[in-house]
């Protein structure tokens, strides 16, 4: 099990700060969560939800030329849930089918942020990994 | 000097008035000299968003938690932490929060083991006061820290531990999660796995009323005759005998609790915080599995 350089990088920019600045990174990913394109904003039916997460998340995954791309949405009103899907985003996005397949599934918990959230949150995050890993291994 | 009370004609109704504000009263009492608003939530990055202007943030799992031993902060955290909020001992606290004011009636038990004497909560919550279009705010909230003095916690009034419970067997206990997790079908919540217990069920002669089941669909409390047709009616409970809720660590049973002493006028109730993670764990206490509430012969 191992990390991506992205996954990596957010580590340690986690890390790096005090535990109270973390929840403002944590927000800056929460406002940074990539709008979904149009071909699944309008089609709301191809996503599958993350059934983990107590407010409506939903992903999908596409795998071109061995490449992974994520898509993720989740309500502004959920915010903490919104900075994970973004952070898993940042971490899987445009990374190879492999890389994503071996990611290590504590990354979660490497955030430092398991004293600053609830363990529902932390549980929604090790849901929306699960699934994305469970969809790309189905599409490559 | 204390804020007067919200006298609308729903507040009125209940046993307490004075603890419940509607979204109204704190519109027309914004900015109030000794108000201060504390917004308390489950999920921890909602106040950043937005806020009711002026309120400043308590968060349960940073703030009112021990970060090592399973308890809450002593008296000398809770006096820096009310001044770092420029809370005084007289101040007027309204209380909100998301997900129905749950974490908010959390807060507010808080502040009563510690006695402070007027804290309120705003009826409806973050989402009533959203939906009704009201203002929020992302301005950061400017707190001239104040004096509150070190107040030893009660951990006997309002509170209830193992052996309080052991001792109450018996007598009327509210059991606050759901169905499943009062049976023993479950032992956590069905997103809640790393607070679990070893065992499931109830303890022995619990009644099984699920904490949401005294909020509307908006996050309001339901009216006083509601709540006594399902708590007193229904369940049998009885406002002049001691009570005891319990949910899983004691943040819904915080809700009930509230329901039961403010606004049902219960003479006695407790909140025992060890709940189903701490009794569903112990060995050799009595459990009760399945829908039947069950009895244990009362310690002497």
């Amino acid at each position: 099990m191992k990390l991506t350089k992205p996954a990596v990088a957010v580590v340690d920019d986690f890390q790096s700060l005090e535990p109270q600045h973390r929840l403002e990174l944590l927000l800056d990913f929460a406002n940074e969560l990539p709008n979904l394109p149009v071909r699944y904003a309008d089609h709301p039916d191809l996503l599958e939800r993350v059934e983990e997460c107590q407010s409506p998340v939903y992903l999908f995954v596409e795998v071109t030329d061995q490449r992974v791309q994520l898509f993720l949405t989740a309500p502004k009103e959920a915010p903490t849930t919104r900075a994970f899907a973004s952070i898993l985003h940042s971490a899987l996005d445009q990374q190879p089918v492999d890389d994503v397949l071996s990611f290590d599934d504590d990354f979660p918990s490497m955030l430092g942020l398991t004293e600053l959230v609830s363990p529902l949150r932390m549980r929604g995050i090790r849901g929306m990994l699960a699934r994305i890993k469970r969809q790309v291994s189905e599409k490559s | 000097m204390p804020l007067g009370f919200d006298d609308s004609a729903k507040i009125n109704e209940y046993a307490h008035p004075e603890v419940l504000v509607s979204t109204d009263w704190l519109q027309a009492n914004l900015g109030a000299e000794n108000l201060v608003i504390v917004e308390s939530d489950e999920d921890v990055l909602l106040y950043a968003t937005g806020h009711i202007p002026g309120a400043v943030k308590i968060d349960w799992h940073t703030d009112l938690n021990d970060p090592v031993l399973r308890d809450y902060l002593d008296g000398a955290k809770f006096a820096e932490l009310l001044s770092s909020r420029g809370i005084r001992r007289d101040s007027t606290v309204v209380i909100y929060g998301d997900n129905k004011n749950w974490w908010a009636s959390y807060a507010l038990w808080v502040f009563k083991l510690f006695g402070h004497a007027d804290v309120r909560l705003l009826d409806g919550g973050r989402e009533t006061w959203i939906s009704e279009g009201r203002d929020l705010t992302t301005d950061v909230t400017s707190i001239t820290p104040s004096e509150y003095p070190v107040i030893e916690r009660d951990d006997k009034t309002l509170r209830a531990y193992r052996d309080d419970v052991l001792a109450h067997l018996g007598k009327p206990l509210v059991d606050v999660r759901s169905p499943q997790e009062y049976s023993g079908e479950r032992t956590h919540m069905p997103n809640y796995p790393e607070e679990g217990a070893l065992r499931g069920g109830h303890i022995p002669g619990a009644a099984s009323i699920p904490w949401s089941k005294a909020a509307n669909e908006n996050g309001t409390f339901k009216s006083a005759a509601d709540l006594r047709a399902l708590y007193i009616d229904a369940e049998a409970l009885d406002p002049a005998t001691d009570t005891i809720a319990y949910c899983r660590i004691g943040e819904r049973s915080s809700h009930t609790w509230f329901v039961l002493k403010y606004l049902l006028g219960f003479k006695n109730v407790r909140n025992y915080d060890g709940s189903w993670t701490e009794w569903g764990s112990l060995v050799g206490v009595p459990i009760v599995k399945g829908e039947v509430r069950g009895s244990w012969p009362a310690v002497a």
